[in-house]
């Protein structure tokens, strides 16, 4: 075991950490924004797969890394829209759309994607982003190669999260966003518009999963394949509840899931090789259980989170 | 007088074949507040909506200093200086006083403009004695001070017009003068206040001219509210004399219900500390205090909601601490939540289910384990006409139903199994004269036939009048028990501070 703990301070191993939780940060910001607002977007698993989709094929046909970015994050935010479409202007039940939206938009990625790259043995894949290192922060020892010579979009991940908290504890939108998603009939009786405030944020979400998406397919594997998500999604919403709707808090519960991620990673390959492998592929997952059981006691919810609002008519 | 701040000519407004207003004129002068006065489902609440821009009236118009107006939403009414304060809070629970304040206000170059929302709510509070600590969470306020917020709010976005739900409903006694105290000075200041309630004493108490609605009509005015009997009001409201029940001198029997040194811990709310208290056959106890001083522990122990930590609890001479709700039930007790809506009933079932479903599985409506929906339907029925439910029939949902009939409703399923005892929650809060003396008639009904009563209650002339003694309680503990013949608004409100003690005098 002592070999495992070696390796954890090595650089390679951080570095491996913040790859790791950078799409699951903006995938959890991404739903965090959406359930501040009060709704609950579980097409999130579909989206980041779509968008993956997307953003690769957008790439691989241009031969423009950030115009796949684009793509993607403009699908994101379409889905984001079809999504308060339903639960936001028709008020339809949270749960059943968004499970509806993961089932579409998974079905639609799998489907383009056979259409447009057809059936290879080996999947195709492009020249996907390369770490860019920062000068000066770059050299500073073990910090300096794990966190600043990375992808240009974990960057974006970093600064995504300070830039979340402004934007939704320091801004009147951002006060909007908390109003509706604690008492809609207060913001409506303040003349804020509960629809339009809930279809930005909501949209909004849509977009940073989509870069989620997008740093799957163009910088972590270079290529699409069917289980490039493989619950992602799932996990991003525990992530919020965990970081109690808090972008800090959810950036570091992606960051503490990474962490155990990339120790199991490490566990297959040092030699615990009696121990079969899917054996550690589940320690991430069982975390985010007991995490979860711990932590969702204290959480609260935005209280008006799943309900429609309608003004009142008698 | 000076011109009227706000004028209201001939306000109809229809819903399908009901009309809720029917030509409705009525005008606020600055610096008056105006007492809008009648029954529940007399048309005050829909006259404000109408004002405040949630319902379009069908015709009539709506002057604000003399110019005629279109108000079709609330943030028109604001534009045009009227502030509402309704009888549910609009506020964000876990946001702060200022993020409250400051929603929908544009900020300063993207940002949330705090240093300027600071300084309005200070120039507010000064100006009219109301004050809140900005930074604290709405949830950390109380029922009180959350008003206080709505207030504040509606003049932060410069009301010149404040239209006052029954804002007295949720408060305490001490904290009504506060709030009376704050009005007035508005009002000294120039501000229009339209003050809706029911409660007579305070209406003659607060205004300067009173509106009385019956059937959505003016029933009529009241030039001088101070110098006119809560009677003569009354009977502009009902139409027709209101008679106060009588609580007949008798001599109370034996205890069927005892609680001996009961505390509890793990509750929501504060917890009991060393209760003991009684009630005797024919005898009704009034538990007076500000809420939150332990009542709802109280009432969820005696139903058997509650397991207490120490003490017990005996009926009739029988130990039954450990009980369930059913147990107790089986045993006589009936009990009528503070809350209708979510512990009283399932608003989404049938009237009917919900009229029998403490007892759901006792013979009377189930044979072998299956519903016997036929004699559930009798027995709803059988209970609408007893008590006068005011409904389309027992398979309606619950929850269309007003308050004051869902409260007939709960009072009709405790009362047709004949309690021994009955332990009620602010049986009549929300209510309108006429039902709340049906519920206190039956109640001392209940009494005549030997059943012991708990009335849990703020409204403390309520409760001098049903009880034949008053228990008072104080942070979780009974701060002194009364008999109401020696007991005073004023010498209860003392003792519902924690100030006074007076030892336990049977």
């Amino acid at each position: 075991m002592s070999a495992v703990f070696e390796q954890i301070f090595q650089v390679g191993f951080l570095a491996a950490i913040i790859r790791i939780a950078t799409p699951l940060a903006f995938a959890t910001l991404g739903e965090m924004f959406s359930e501040r607002a009060g709704v609950l977007n579980l097409g999130i698993e579909g989206i980041m797969l779509l968008c993956a989709m997307a953003g690769f094929t957008a790439a691989s046909l241009s031969g423009s890394l950030w115009l796949g970015v684009l793509v993607a994050v403009l699908v994101g935010a379409l889905m984001g829209a079809l999504h308060a479409l339903f639960t936001v202007a028709l008020g339809l039940s949270q749960h059943v759309c968004g499970i509806g939206v993961t089932l579409f938009s998974s079905g639609l990625a799998y489907f383009l994607y056979r259409l447009i790259f057809g059936q290879q043995s080996v999947p195709p894949s492009i020249d996907g982003f390369k770490p860019v290192p920062i000068p000066l922060l770059s050299d500073i020892p073990i910090l300096g190669p794990a966190v600043f010579n990375q992808f240009t979009l974990v960057y974006l991940a970093i600064i995504a999260v300070p830039l979340a908290a402004f934007v939704l504890y320091r801004t009147p939108w951002g006060l909007s966003v908390r109003m509706v998603g604690e008492n809609p009939r207060a913001a409506d009786s303040a003349g804020v518009s509960v629809i339009a405030t809930r279809f930005q944020a909501v949209i909004l979400g849509g977009a940073l999963m989509g870069l989620a998406g997008a740093f799957l397919t163009m910088a972590q594997f270079n290529a699409f394949t069917f289980g490039v998500v493989s619950g992602r999604g799932w996990v991003a919403i525990a992530l919020v509840v965990f970081g109690r709707w808090d972008p800090w808090r959810s950036a570091g519960a992606a960051l503490l899931f990474a962490f155990v991620d990339a120790l199991q990673l490490r566990m297959q390959a040092s030699g615990l090789g009696h121990i079969p492998y899917e054996t550690f592929l589940m320690l991430p997952f069982i975390f985010t259980i007991v995490a979860m059981a711990f932590m969702s006691r204290n959480a609260v919810a935005p209280s008006a989170l799943l309900k429609p609002f309608r003004r009142e008519e008698r | 007088m000076s011109a009227p701040l706000i004028e209201m000519r001939g306000i109809t407004k229809s819903f399908g074949a009901v009309k809720a207003n029917e030509a409705v004129d009525l005008s606020v002068a600055p610096g008056e507040i105006l007492g809008l006065l009648g029954e529940n489902g007399a048309g005050k609440t829909t006259l404000m909506n109408v004002l405040f821009g949630a319902y379009a009236p069908d015709a009539g118009d709506i002057l604000v200093e003399g110019r005629p107006v279109a108000i079709h939403n609330s943030a028109d009414a604001l534009a045009a200086g009227i502030g509402m304060v309704h009888q549910h809070f609009h506020l964000a629970p876990r946001l702060t006083v200022l993020e409250n304040l400051l929603i929908g206000i544009p900020g300063k170059s993207g940002r949330i403009d705090r240093a300027r929302g600071l300084a309005r709510l200070t120039e507010i509070s000064r100006q009219y004695g109301l004050s809140l600590d900005p930074n604290l969470p709405v949830s950390a306020l109380s029922v009180g001070e959350q008003q206080r917020l709505e207030i504040i709010k509606a003049l932060f976005r410069g009301a010149k017009l404040l239209i006052l739900d029954e804002p007295t409903a949720v408060l305490a006694p001490s904290e009504v003068d506060g709030l009376f105290a704050a009005l007035r000075s508005m009002a000294a200041q120039g501000l229009g206040i339209i003050f809706i309630s029911h409660k007579l004493n305070e209406v003659r108490a607060l205004t300067h001219r009173c509106v009385v609605l019956r059937h959505g009509k003016v029933a009529g005015r009241v030039d001088h509210p101070a110098s006119t009997t809560s009677a003569e009001m009354a009977k502009l409201m009902c139409g027709h004399e209101i008679v106060p029940p009588v609580r007949e001198a008798s001599t109370p029997g034996a205890s069927v219900l005892t609680l001996d040194g009961i505390s509890t811990s793990g509750h929501a709310g504060t917890p009991l500390r060393d209760v003991s208290l009684f009630v005797r056959a024919g005898e009704i106890l009034g538990i007076a205090g500000v809420s939150g001083n332990g009542q709802r522990a109280l009432a969820d122990v005696i139903s058997g909601m509650l397991q207490p930590r120490a003490g017990t609890m005996t009926i009739a001479g029988k130990t039954v601490t450990q009980f369930s709700p059913r147990e107790l039930q089986a045993l006589g007790l009936g009990r009528i939540p503070e809350d209708r809506m979510t512990t009283g009933l399932v608003t989404n079932l049938p009237l009917a289910d919900s009229m029998v479903l403490p007892r759901i599985g006792t013979e009377a409506f189930s044979r072998k384990g299956l519903l016997n929906p036929t004699a559930i339907r009798a027995f709803a029925e059988a209970q609408i006409k007893a008590y006068d439910i005011r409904c389309p029939g027992p398979m309606v949902r619950a929850g269309a139903l007003s308050g004051g009939n869902l409260q007939k409703a709960l009072l009709a399923r405790e009362l047709a199994f004949d309690p021994k005892v009955l332990i009620v929650s602010q049986p009549t809060r929300g209510l309108d004269i006429g039902a709340a003396r049906f519920i206190h008639e039956k109640f001392l009904a209940m009494r005549a036939r030997g059943c012991g009563i708990i009335v849990i209650g703020e409204d403390l002339e309520e409760l001098l009048m049903l009880s034949d003694r008053i228990a008072v309680m104080y942070e979780g503990r009974i701060a002194g028990t009364l008999p109401s013949a020696d007991a005073t608004v004023a010498r209860l409100g003392l003792m519902m501070t924690g100030a006074g003690h007076t030892e336990e005098a049977a």
